[in-house]
């Protein structure tokens, strides 16, 4: 009974209790105490009986510096191409680890052969952990470039060689299986991985991205697994279980929220173009940011509806001005949240948060659904599908089956967009139609304050 | 029969009831988990099966709300690789795998320290302690 192991063992508690206590945001701080406490313990661990300790110590200041650094200059609306970025980086060490246990198994405690043939399990658990490793590498590079911009869509043919890239690398990779573990294999199935993440996620589009990055933060935790069963390490095996179980269930959460099914999210179908739909001879009726003060000043309740707008419109603190200014005028201010708004799971409400507003003010789609019919005004910044009813009464559009916000049901929406172009599914919003919603036109920053001017006069 | 006889298919029985044992060992061995290494195997998925169930319970309680700072703690968990790269550095002298080693611990090290310090920011502004939701 080492002190190593049961230091191990401490470690993989303070993670599972770090995870446990992001249930509130009372006790999530802690949480992230715990988790720190429990790298810490774990890494000391790592470093008691290795040789070249120093070594080690240098490369992990080296890093922590880099990682502080970005961790303190990264802007929250930078955070999901972060996380996909930081995801990248976790692949790709767990693919060195991988090639190191390779290469040199006894240096793992692998049991070798006499002809240095290591043992097919343990061939399997390292190329699990390579070819998982290299493709969350691999399509967190390209998740990330898409999520700063710097990447559009690319749907093409590309997509069914994918599939066919795919099963060459299981072939290739049961090949390695066999006596000939040479090198070359190794390295043919690791670029088949690379260019098998890069395909993976090349062709899907900007608001499907929450799945995608849960996705990835899934893999990286199947990889941890793999590699942990490589190292018999039982903390890297329970770490990397947790880590892939939360990322597939915040995967899993987005696509019910989409009401779609995975593979139509990873396979997206080409949509050539939705037809534009009638609107009945009807014309959407425009505002001013001067009147929607007017209006909102003189309501009782009112609720906002974030979307990815507000976020690419930095807007989230007029958002607050705005609510700020409306409680003094006593109107009741609330938050209505849809799970797949913006471009990661919870990116709204971090948004909301960081502009101080109170996240007890913030709720979730079926907490508020039904409050919408008693509501005096909806103010919805920057959102669109998530609002749009067809997903109840369309069955040939895209997003049908999604639950959505019902703010048709109040007595007046309000909806501040750049211009009247539809939304990332491409189908036009009947609700912007209809006699009781309203079109305000701009930049949400900009239209926001003038509405937070107009109210103060 | 004479009892020389009886004698000589008596070992011979007995031979081959030692050869047998040894095909059933190896048998056994192989097949039937009393190998001291599968063993091991099979407690390592054990573990991870339980790790699974674990996990499910635990993040579904996470509240919504909470979901990006979920997704960068867990991020900056799986840094947990760290503990693999430092085994690999730990060789004598300047080898492809201690380079290889010591680039993956930089790389773990961004994500542990990035990851916890941006958490530590996202969970630093849902700090507003006040009672309850008011519906």
């Amino acid at each position: 009974m080492s002190l190593i192991g049961i230091g191990h063992i401490f470690s993989s508690i303070c993670f599972i209790l770090s995870l446990k206590f992001l249930s509130s945001p009372k006790t999530a701080r802690s949480g992230n105490l715990l988790g720190i406490v429990g790298m810490f313990v774990a890494v000391c661990c790592a470093l008691y009986p290795a040789q070249n300790a120093i070594v080690s110590i240098i490369g992990i200041l080296l890093g922590g510096l880099f990682g502080y650094s970005i961790a303190r200059m990264v802007q929250i609306t930078q955070m999901p191409q972060l996380v996909a970025g930081f995801h990248a980086l976790v692949g790709l060490a767990a693919l060195m680890v991988a090639l190191c246990a390779f290469s040199q198994p006894a240096l793992f405690g692998i049991k070798v052969d006499e002809s240095s043939h290591i043992p097919t399990k343990a061939i399997v658990e390292i190329i699990v952990g390579a070819v998982v490793g290299t493709i969350t590498f691999s399509a967190s590079v390209i998740a990330c470039l898409k999520l700063s911009g710097k990447v559009g869509v690319t749907k093409s043919v590309l997509q069914k060689y994918w599939i066919i890239l795919g099963i060459i690398t299981v072939v290739i990779t049961s090949i390695h299986l066999g006596d000939c573990q040479c090198g070359k294999f190794f390295a043919v199935s690791v670029l088949l991985s690379l260019v098998l993440g890069v395909v993976m996620v090349l062709p899907i589009g900007g608001a499907d991205m929450p799945v995608v990055v849960s996705l990835l933060n899934s893999y990286s935790g199947w990889a941890n697994a793999g590699i942990g069963f490589t190292v018999s390490n039982t903390t890297l095996i329970i770490t990397g279980a947790l880590v892939g179980s939360s990322g597939a269930i915040l995967s899993y959460i987005m696509c019910k929220a989409m009401n779609r099914s995975i593979w139509s999210v990873i396979f997206p179908a080409n949509s050539e173009g939705c037809e534009k739909s009638e609107h009945h001879g009807l014309s959407a009726s425009f505002t001013s940011a001067v009147d929607v003060g007017f209006l909102l000043k003189n309501s009782g309740s009112v609720i906002i509806v974030p979307g990815y707008g507000m976020a690419v419109a930095q807007s989230q603190r007029a958002v607050k001005e705005l609510t700020d200014l409306l409680i003094e005028n006593d109107v009741d201010v609330k938050f209505a949240i849809h799970p797949v708004a913006g471009r990661m799971p919870g990116h709204m409400n971090v948004l909301l948060a960081e502009a101080g507003i109170e996240y007890e003010q913030i709720f979730e789609l079926e907490e508020i659904n039904d409050k919408f019919a008693q509501t005096d005004v909806v103010l919805v910044v920057g959102a669109n599908d998530v609002t749009n009813p067809a997903a109840k009464t369309d069955k040939s559009s895209p997003i049908y089956g999604m639950p959505i916000l019902d703010v048709g049901n109040a007595k007046l929406v309000v909806f501040i967009k750049r211009s009247m172009s539809s939304g990332y599914a491409g189908v036009d919003n009947a609700l912007f139609y209809q006699k009781n919603t309203m079109m305000l036109l701009g930049d949400a920053k900009k239209v926001l304050e003038d509405t937070v001017k107009a109210i103060k006069e | 029969m004479s009892i020389d006889k009886l004698k000589s298919h008596f070992e011979g029985l007995n031979q081959s009831m030692q050869v047998l044992q040894v095909e059933l060992d190896s048998f056994m061995a192989n097949y039937c988990g009393v190998n001291i290494a599968s063993d091991e195997f099979l407690l390592y998925v054990n573990i991870f099966m339980l790790a699974c169930f674990v996990g499910y319970h635990v993040v579904w309680n996470v509240t919504p709300s909470l979901h990006t700072p979920l997704m960068s703690v867990t991020n900056a968990i799986s840094g947990i690789v760290i503990i693999g790269s430092i085994a690999a550095t730990s060789t004598s002298g300047i080898t492809v795998n201690a380079v290889l080693g010591f680039l993956a611990t930089v790389l773990a090290s961004i994500n542990i320290f990035g990851g916890f310090g941006v958490t530590h920011k996202m969970l630093g502004l849902f700090q507003n302690n006040k009672k309850g939701k008011q519906l």
